[in-house]
């Protein structure tokens, strides 16, 4: 018998997307945070290795990493948000498509120019010697 | 609905008070991590950029004010706790095996136990800024 993964079979929708971002991301940032509190131990700790550290998380991958992390934080807070308006006002469970939607509309308008701003020491060369800035 | 018996899902648990007061510390603790740590994302990356924060910034720019090793402590307090709840659930769902279960969520603690001391430490011990020379 041909097992198929549930996520392809079960048609949840986006509640169910909803839940799986959620538990991504939060298990995503939890593995962060494991890394982030260790490496400002070495602020009091080690100093110099501290500022090594912070070398890489400014080079162009640190910052590529930066930015998958700020939207695995800004989906969960954001669908969090979501979560609890729904457990405080039940009755709101109708609109929790809608809710999902002006959710993913928050999250363009906060992160892509969060996105744009931590990535600018990237980008902004190149259109400084295209003369547009 | 038909929810799976393993999930510590959305719906308010009935029957267990420790799963009850669980089930809304990490909605307190998530309202509190969506002030915090967002204004903390925002300060070290919006505000200032990664690019100029050596050790040196943090001693005698941020941690010179108590408030802020004080609010980064907070942070870390609460991020712990909603992030280690969360896993708990994470492990809960998918462990099932008594032991196996048992292990892991006391492995996961047992970070938790050791990020706590060296986070609090740090907090509360890395030097003051010396006045008018370096931190170092």
């Amino acid at each position: 018998m041909l097992r198929v993964p549930t996520v392809l079979r079960y048609r949840g929708r986006e509640g169910m997307l909803a839940w799986a971002f959620h538990r991504i991301s939060g298990i995503g940032i939890f593995a962060f945070i494991v890394l982030h509190v260790i490496d400002i131990y070495l602020v009091g700790g080690n100093p110099e290795l501290y500022d090594e550290v912070l070398e890489f998380y400014a080079s162009l991958p640190g910052r590529v990493m930066e930015v998958v992390l700020g939207g695995a934080l800004l989906y969960h807070a954001l669908n969090g948000l979501r979560i609890i308006i729904l457990d405080l006002w039940p009755s709101m469970t109708v609109f929790h498509r809608g809710m999902w939607w002006a959710m993913w509309a928050i999250f363009i308008v906060v992160g892509v120019p969060g996105a744009l701003i931590i990535m600018r020491p990237v980008w902004l060369p190149f259109v400084q010697d295209l003369g547009l800035l | 609905m038909q929810l799976s018996p393993y999930s510590r899902a959305r719906p308010k648990p009935v029957g267990s008070r420790r799963e009850t007061v669980i089930w809304y510390m990490m909605r307190i603790t998530g309202v509190m991590l969506f002030v915090l740590a967002l204004a903390h994302f925002s300060i070290y990356h919006f505000i200032w950029d990664p690019a100029e924060q050596t050790a040196e910034f943090i001693i005698t720019e941020r941690w010179n004010q108590l408030f802020w090793r004080g609010y980064t402590w907070l942070m870390l307090m609460t991020v712990l706790f909603h992030g280690w709840l969360g896993m708990r659930t994470v492990v809960l769902d998918y462990f099932h095996r008594p032991r196996v279960r048992t292990g892991v969520l006391w492995f996961l603690y047992g970070l938790g136990i050791f990020l706590l001391i060296i986070g609090t430490q740090v907090i509360f011990q890395a030097p003051l800024p010396v006045e008018g020379a370096s931190a170092q």
